[in-house]
C-alpha cells in the first residue's frame, strides 16, 4: 500500500472525495437514524485508517474513536467513509493530499476548495447527507462556499477535539457541513458538548462557566442549554448586520456583486445593515500563519516514524533517521510550514514574529468584541474569489495563504461563523459568511437560514 | 535568515534566504530536503517572511484573558492497552517501541 498508487485513493466516482470508503452503520435510534456521514480524513476512527492526506500515515489504523465519531454513531447515522483533505490540513484547495486532489462537482476543473474538500464534495455530490470538517484557517468555510453548501466553523470549545490529529491546537474545531443550514445545525447539535477528554470544553460551576456565554448556567455547558437546528427558521426581523469593510474592499468584483444581492435579500426580510470596521484583520493572515506554523511544527514533531507513521527502514544516528523518514513522509507545503514555524519559534526570532502574532491575536478580539458591540452578526464573502482551476495557485504558496483573508480572523478570534450559499458567478459558487458572538451559534444559524 | 540555537540577529532582513539557512532551519526540525526542495523553499520563504515583517506594525494590546485552570477529579480510568498502543509501530519488541539502531 503506498500513497502514490492511484488504486490505493479512491478514484472511482470521478471527484476523489473520499481517501477510504467504508460503511458502518449504527442501530442506534436517534437524530441521524437514516442519514450517512462522510468524515474528514484526520478525525480518528477505530478500526478505519485515518491518513490525514498524508503518506506519512497512509497506514495509520486508530485504535480509538474520536469523540464526534461516538457521537455520530450514538445519533444512529451511517458513516460512509473517510474524505479527502489537504496534507494534514494545510492548504485551501485539497491539492497538497497525497492521494491526488478532489475534483469540485460544481465545476471538475476547478477545486472544491480547502483543507475539508472531500467533505465538501461528498455533500454536494450527494455521496453523503452530511459532513465533518476541521476548520483551522476556514477549512470548512471555504470548502462550502467554494462547492455551494453550507459549513459552520463552531466556537472554539464548542466542540471536542479529542481523536482529531492537531494541526493547530489552539485554532481549530471540527464542524459540520450539509445542504441546508437546518441539517448543518442538527449535526452540530449531535457533535457539540463538553467532553472530559477535551478541556478545552469543560466549564466548572466555580469557576464562572463558559467565557462569553452570559445567558447559559455557569454549570452548563452552552451546547448543552441550546438547540441549534431549532433556530433555523428563518426569522430575521429586526436584526442587525454588520459589514466589515475591510473583508468587501479585498474581494472580487464579480463575488462582491453576488454578497451585496444577498445582502439586499436580508434586508427585504427585515435586517438592518450597517458598516463597521475592523482595522486590525489588515494583520490577521501573518498573524495567522506565525501562529499556525509554530504549533504545527510542535505538532508534527511526533510523526518520527518509530511510535507511528513510515519508517523507511534506516538504521544509524537517530535524528538523520528521523530527517530521512519526514522527507519520505511529508509533501511539500507541510515541510514548509514545518520549516517556518520552526524558524519563527528559533531563539532570536520568537519576539520577531510569535509575540508579535499573539498581539495581532489579541488585538482582532477586542475589535470583533467592538463590532459585534454594534451588530448582532457580521457578514463578508467567504471567499474573496471564486474557485479556482486545478493547479492554479499550488506553484505560490503566499497567494494561496491570500486567499484565507477573510476566514482566518475568525479563528484567532476563537468565535462562531457559518458560510451559506449566496448565489453563483459564471456559474460557480459565492459563499456568505456570517460571524457571530463567542457561543452565538444560534444567531448565525437564524441569520443563515434567511438565505438558504 | 540565520536561525541559530544561541540567538541570532532578529531585526535581519529577511529578503535574501539561502538554500544554506533553509537547510539549517530543516535540520532543526528534522526534515531533509533534496537540492531543489532547498532552493525552491529559499526562494519562497523570502516572500512569506518579508509578507510576516507587517508584524512590526501591529499595536502592543493590553490583554487580559480571564484565564482559569479547569481540573477534572484525578481518577484512574481505562486507558489503550499495550499492545493497541504499539500496534501503529513500524517496529516493537518485548511491548516496547524499537527505534532505528545505532551502528
Amino acid at each position: 500500500m503506498s500513497a502514490d498508487d492511484p488504486s490505493d485513493a479512491d478514484t472511482t466516482d470521478g471527484l476523489n472525495a473520499f481517501v477510504t470508503r467504508e460503511t458502518v452503520e449504527s442501530d442506534a435510534d436517534g437524530p441521524l437514524a437514516g442519514r450517512t456521514v462522510a468524515v474528514k480524513d484526520n478525525i480518528s476512527t477505530e478500526g478505519i485508517r485515518t491518513t490525514c492526506g498524508s503518506a506519512m500515515l497512509a497506514e495509520y489504523v486508530p485504535p480509538y474513536d474520536a469523540t464526534v465519531v461516538d457521537r455520530l454513531r450514538e445519533a444512529g447515522a451511517t458513516l460512509v467513509g473517510k474524505a479527502n483533505m489537504d496534507e494534514f490540513g494545510m492548504g485551501g484547495t485539497t491539492e497538497t493530499s497525497a492521494f491526488g486532489p478532489t475534483r469540485n462537482p460544481v465545476d471538475p476543473e476547478r477545486v472544491p476548495g480547502g483543507s475539508s474538500g472531500g467533505s465538501a464534495a461528498a455533500v454536494a455530490a450527494g455521496e453523503a447527507d452530511l459532513a465533518l470538517g476541521s476548520d483551522t484557517g476556514g477549512s470548512v468555510r471555504n470548502p462550502a462556499a467554494f462547492c455551494g453548501v453550507v459549513g459552520i466553523k463552531p466556537t472554539y470549545g464548542l466542540v471536542s477535539r479529542y481523536g482529531l490529529v492537531a494541526y493547530a491546537n489552539s485554532l481549530e474545531q471540527i464542524g459540520p457541513l450539509a445542504n441546508s443550514v437546518e441539517d448543518a445545525a442538527a449535526l452540530l447539535d449531535v457533535i457539540a458538548g463538553p467532553d472530559e477528554h477535551d478541556a478545552t470544553t469543560r466549564y466548572d460551576a466555580a469557576e464562572g462557566g463558559a467565557p462569553g456565554a452570559t445567558d447559559v448556567p455557569n454549570d452548563t455547558h452552552p451546547a448543552d442549554a441550546t438547540e441549534y437546528a431549532a433556530a433555523a427558521d428563518g426569522d430575521v426581523g429586526g436584526m442587525t448586520v454588520g459589514v466589515p469593510t475591510e473583508l468587501v474592499e479585498g474581494a472580487d468584483d464579480e463575488v462582491v456583486d453576488v454578497f451585496e444581492d444577498a445582502l439586499a435579500g436580508l434586508k427585504a426580510q427585515g435586517v438592518e445593515t450597517v458598516e463597521v470596521s475592523l482595522p486590525s484583520v489588515e494583520h490577521a493572515v501573518q498573524a495567522y500563519y506565525v501562529i499556525a506554523m509554530s504549533e504545527a511544527s510542535s505538532n508534527l514533531a511526533r510523526f518520527d516514524g518509530v511510535r507511528y507513521g513510515q519508517s523507511g527502514g534506516y538504521d544509524g544516528n537517530w535524528n538523520e533517521v528521523f530527517g530521512t523518514a519526514r522527507e519520505e513522509g511529508f509533501g511539500a507545503e507541510v515541510k514548509r510550514r514545518v520549516l517556518l514555524g520552526t524558524y519563527a519559534l528559533s531563539a532570536g526570532y520568537h519576539d520577531k514574529y510569535y509575540k508579535q502574532a499573539q498581539d495581532a491575536r489579541a488585538w482582532l478580539k477586542q475589535d470583533f468584541d467592538e463590532a459585534l458591540s454594534e451588530a448582532d452578526v457580521l457578514a463578508s464573502p467567504t471567499m474573496p474569489v471564486p474557485p479556482m482551476e486545478l493547479g492554479e495557485s499550488l506553484s505560490d504558496p503566499l497567494k494561496m495563504y491570500l486567499a484565507d483573508a477573510n476566514t482566518v480572523p475568525v479563528n484567532l478570534a476563537d468565535l462562531p461563523a457559518i458560510s451559506v450559499p449566496a448565489g453563483e458567478t459564471d456559474g460557480l459558487p459565492v459563499g456568505l459568511q456570517l460571524v457571530g458572538p463567542a457561543f452565538g451559534e444560534r444567531t448565525i444559524v437564524r441569520a443563515g437560514s434567511a438565505l438558504a | 535568515m540565520t536561525a541559530t540555537d544561541e540567538g541570532a540577529e532578529a531585526n535581519g532582513e529577511a529578503a535574501g534566504v539561502d538554500p544554506d539557512e533553509v537547510r539549517h532551519v530543516a535540520d532543526l526540525a528534522r526534515v531533509d530536503l533534496d537540492d531543489e526542495e532547498a532552493a525552491a523553499f529559499a526562494e519562497q520563504f523570502a516572500d512569506v517572511l518579508d509578507y510576516f515583517a507587517a508584524l512590526d506594525e501591529v499595536p502592543e494590546v493590553e490583554d487580559e484573558p480571564d484565564l482559569v485552570n479547569v481540573m477534572r477529579a484525578d481518577e484512574v480510568g481505562d486507558g489503550l492497552s499495550q499492545e493497541d498502543a504499539l500496534a501503529n509501530a513500524p517496529d516493537s519488541e518485548a511491548g516496547f517501541f524499537k527505534g532505528p539502531k545505532v551502528s
